[in-house]
Parts: structure tokens; C-alpha cells; sequence
């Protein structure tokens, strides 16, 4: 209990005074980075122009502001472009993510040694780069279009949702696969009754997941050219079109709720 | 569920079905095959472009062979210089502004204006995109890493504060009671009540943000928010599959090596 004394008279405090001490020193060492951090910024910025920022604004939600709802014509077809990469996405990826998270679980794989590694480094690569800088790559590589944004969507997935699987396969009770082995089952009849039973809920809970971050990140692949609605608002950027812009970002913010709202129905009636 | 034994003596046993209600699951899987006809319809892939791009994915997987750090290396550390100094400084305002708006948007603790008020703010954070946010931001603000700064700030919020939120609601009510029988005042309660119980997960998620706003910052360049996302675009446009390969490599090893600490440090809270 660290007590010092004050002119004689015995005060608590909540820490000792090394303990005091090592937490100013952090104190010290992050405001220092951060001051540091806020300088590289603010040189980097002409403030010169932030002086009429309130009027720049205004002056484009004004012009934004009724949006060009004749232009929803046009949208139709995007939207269920990006639905479709969304939901496509998520499939190919779980197609491709349940193999790795069996040969990823400790518990399920070959090998620990040799393969397990290699199902892991799969996991993080594709999951440390955004599905942005994947369509990039597909779009320098099978061109603009709805394809490229789909196989981005589904790679980036591979790693999120194989990671969250294989954590639900490792966390499993031994006990029933144990009963399952116990009578006399084979390695694919234990794998279809002891172990995919108890991770299904886990698996359709993780698809509806992924696939509701999905409609998220496929309303802007289009800003790189990989299909979608953001297509769209890449060309009304570009012409400065802002009724279509802000019309656009209505759109994305009302797919956006509405995967949200069906995603936690879904997985309320699973969990 | 009416069924008794003797309904099951003598049959094959079969496994129960995942949709117990045949209504509904013969419903889905007809919905879900017309669904998939219509969208492998309406997915147009020209064969001949995906054909003639192989020859530069081949050129990008020879990249990643051999990465080309050298001949871009200012364009990289300036860009990943940039990405580092958002990612602090938008960590840690984005951090400054959650506690209160997570403290306003507990029940336990505030009154229903103030929550209504800051679900509202978490809701709309977590509704936009951090790219199109972005976007807008650079519309405004011009080009630059102050647009990614306060789009990456203002994405922490809804993140933190709702997580920070839910484990506030969930706190244990005894301790922070017994604080307050002290005749502790408001912030005092907090401090000593409050804080204590929640600071575990605090740390956690910061960490956690911590490593997503880095990830985050490396896409912001993309559309003009500073960072190593523009030095990537002018790789890519320029086709030089060697520093894009050197450039996603650095980004790979900067996120792993992240995780790798901030799930030290997580544990070492617990």
C-alpha cells in the first residue's frame, strides 16, 4: 500500500513512487510523439486556406444539397453490381477460407510444423492489405470491371474469415469428436459430424459478418475502377456533379444500414 | 417437439437439418440458386483482357520476388513517414474524443439526452466509409495528411466509443457505488469508480485502433489523404510491379509486427 507522509501527517495515494515515475515517463514519451506527429502534419498543411474553410463548405453543399434524383435511373445497375460483388465476394472467399482455417486450427491440422505456417501466412497477407490496394493490383492485372472487384472483395476476405474460423475450430469440445472417433468413424465422418456441427453457428455468423463489411467496402472499389456504384461517383467527382454525388452517398449510406440491419437480424436468429 | 421414442425405433437416423422449418429452407435454397443464376449472369469477364493482363500478374509475382526498395526509397519513407505520423496523431485524438462521447453513450451513466445524443455520433462514424469521409475531406480541406488525420479521428470514435461503451455498461455497479458513499464527486466517481474497471479494455482497444488506423492510412492516399496510399497509386499507374511489391511487403511486415505487440501488450493487461 503506498502511503507517504506529508508534514507529518500519513496520505494515500493510488501508486507507488517507481510506479509514478514510469508512468510520466510514458506520459512524456507519447504527448512528445504526438506533439511531434501533429507538427509533420501541420507543415505539411497550408493554413493559408483553411482561413475560408466555412465558406468552401457551404458553398458545396449548397450546390450538393438537392440532389439529381432523375440521375437514380443510373444507379440501378451499380447497385446490383456492388451487391454482387459483395455477396459473390463472400462466397468465393468462403469457399476458399474454410480449407485454410482447418489446415490453419492447431487441432485439425496435418501438421503443425510444415503446414500450419504456411495456412497462417496466407491469413495475414491477405488480411493486412485492404481490399482497396487488391483491387488496384487486379485492376492493373485482368482489367476494369466488376470481376476485378470481385476477386479483391474475395481474397481480402480469405484472411478474416478464415482466422475467425479457425479460432471457432481450435475453441471446440474434444469430448464429441472423441464419441464420434469412439465409434469407429472415419477422419472424414469425425470432420462431418464431431467437428462441423459444433462450428456451423460460428460459420454462418462469420459470413453474414463478412458480408456486411463487404457492402461497405464494395461501394468504393469503383474509385480504383473495380466496378460497383463508386464507378459512379468517381465520374461525378470528377466533373464536380455534386447533386450526383451527394444522391451517390445517400444511396451508399442506405446500403450500408440496410446490410447492417439484415447482417444483425441473420445472426440474431443463428446465435 | 412431440416426438417419443418409440417414433424413432427401427428407423435410419438422419441428421436434423440446420433450418428446421422446411417452409423456409426450401424457400432459401430456391431464393439463394435464383440469386446466384442472375449474378453469374450479369458478371461480365472479358476472357481475352483477363488473358492478355496474366503476362503483368506474372511480372507482379516476379516483383514479389524480388522487391525493389532502392530506386523509390524517398517516395516510400516520405510516404510511410506520413502514414505513421497520422496514425499517431489520429489514434490518440481519436482516443481524446471517445472517452466522452463513450462515457455520454452508456445508459448507466448518462442521462437519455446526452446518450441519445452520442449513439447518434457513434452511429453516423459508423455508417461512413473512412474513403469516402475522405473523400469529402479533401474536397474541403485540399490534399494532404490533415484530411486523413481528422477522417482517421473522427472512424476511431464510432469504433472506441461504442466497444468503450458496452464494457461501461457492463461494469460492475458495487465498486462504483461504494466510491461514490465516499461523497466522491462526479469526476472523482468516475476516475476512482469507473475508470479502474474499464481501463483493461481501454488499452486494448487503443492498441487495437492503433493497428487498423495504420491499415487505414495506407488506403487514404488512394484518394489524396497523405500516406503511403499515393506513393502506391503512382506505383501501380507506373507499372512498376518491383516497388509496388517492395512497398506492400513494408506494409505487410509494419501491420504484422503491430499485431505482434499490440497482442502483447493486450495480454499483459489482462
Amino acid at each position: 500500500m503506498p502511503i507517504i507522509e506529508k508534514s507529518g501527517v500519513k496520505a494515500w495515494q493510488v501508486r507507488d513512487r517507481n510506479s509514478q515515475l514510469i508512468r510520466w515517463a510514458m506520459w512524456l514519451l507519447g504527448t512528445m510523439a504526438f506533439v511531434f506527429s501533429w507538427k509533420v502534419i501541420s507543415d505539411n498543411t497550408q493554413w493559408a486556406i483553411m482561413g475560408n474553410i466555412g465558406a468552401v463548405t457551404m458553398d458545396i453543399g449548397g450546390r450538393a444539397m438537392p440532389p439529381r434524383w432523375s440521375y437514380m435511373d443510373q444507379l440501378w445497375l451499380p447497385i446490383w453490381d456492388t451487391l454482387n460483388i459483395a455477396t459473390l465476394g463472400t462466397l468465393f472467399a468462403l469457399i476458399m477460407a474454410v480449407p485454410v482455417a482447418f489446415l490453419a486450427a492447431s487441432n485439425t491440422t496435418p501438421s503443425r510444423l510444415f503446414v500450419r505456417p504456411i495456412a497462417l501466412l496466407i491469413i495475414v497477407s491477405t488480411r493486412s492489405v485492404n481490399s482497396l490496394i487488391w483491387a488496384l493490383l487486379l485492376v492493373s492485372i485482368v482489367g476494369p470491371g466488376v470481376f476485378a472487384g470481385l476477386i479483391a472483395i474475395s481474397i481480402r476476405s480469405i484472411g478474416f474469415c478464415a482466422k475467425l474460423l479457425y479460432e471457432a475450430i481450435e475453441e471446440i469440445d474434444e469430448t464429441q469428436v472423441e464419441a464420434i472417433r469412439a465409434t469407429g468413424a472415419s477422419g472424414w465422418q469425425v470432420m462431418v459430424y464431431g467437428i462441423v456441427p459444433q462450428i456451423l453457428p460460428a460459420f454462418a455468423g462469420i459470413a453474414v459478418f463478412r458480408w456486411d463489411i463487404n457492402i461497405r467496402e464494395s461501394t468504393v472499389l469503383g474509385l480504383v475502377g473495380a466496378g460497383g456504384i463508386g464507378l459512379q461517383l468517381q465520374s461525378s467527382l470528377n466533373v464536380l456533379a455534386w447533386p450526383q454525388v451527394s444522391l451517390i452517398l445517400l444511396v451508399i449510406l442506405l446500403a450500408v444500414v440496410i446490410g447492417e440491419f439484415v447482417s444483425a437480424k441473420v445472426r440474431g436468429a443463428i446465435i | 417437439m412431440s416426438a417419443t421414442l418409440d417414433q424413432y425405433v427401427g428407423k435410419r437416423w438422419r441428421k436434423p437439418h440446420f433450418i428446421t422449418s422446411p417452409g423456409w429452407r426450401w424457400g432459401l435454397i430456391i431464393a439463394s440458386v435464383i440469386y446466384l443464376v442472375l449474378a453469374f449472369a450479369s458478371v461480365e469477364i472479358n476472357w481475352s483482357r483477363v488473358y492478355r493482363g496474366l503476362s503483368r500478374g506474372w511480372e507482379f509475382i516476379v516483383g514479389f520476388a524480388n522487391p525493389d526498395f532502392v530506386s523509390r526509397w524517398s517516395d516510400i519513407s516520405s510516404g510511410m513517414a506520413e502514414s505513421v505520423v497520422m496514425t499517431v496523431a489520429s489514434t490518440v485524438v481519436g482516443i481524446a474524443l471517445s472517452i466522452p462521447v463513450a462515457l455520454g453513450a452508456a445508459r448507466n451513466i448518462a442521462p437519455l439526452p446526452v446518450y441519445l445524443v452520442c449513439r447518434a455520433i457513434i452511429a453516423l462514424s459508423r455508417a461512413l466509409n473512412e474513403i469516402i469521409v475522405a473523400i469529402i475531406l479533401v474536397a474541403i480541406l485540399g490534399f494532404g495528411p490533415l484530411a486523413g488525420f481528422i477522417t482517421l479521428s473522427f472512424a476511431t470514435i464510432g469504433f472506441l466509443a461504442k466497444l468503450l461503451a458496452e464494457d461501461i455498461e457492463d461494469m460492475q455497479k458495487a465498486q462504483a457505488e461504494a466510491v461514490k458513499a465516499t461523497g466522491a464527486k462526479w469526476m472523482q466517481w468516475v476516475n476512482y469508480g469507473v475508470q479502474p474497471q474499464v481501463m483493461p479494455r481501454l488499452v486494448g482497444l487503443s492498441m487495437y485502433r492503433l493497428d487498423i488506423n495504420f491499415r487505414e492510412s495506407a488506403v487514404l492516399g488512394l484518394v489524396g489523404a497523405g500516406g503511403i496510399g499515393a506513393t502506391l497509386n503512382t506505383a501501380f499507374d507506373r507499372y512498376e510491379f518491383d516497388s509496388v511489391a517492395a512497398i506492400l511487403i513494408i506494409i505487410i511486415v509494419s501491420v504484422m509486427v503491430l499485431e505482434y505487440l499490440s497482442g502483447i501488450i493486450r495480454a499483459r493487461m489482462k
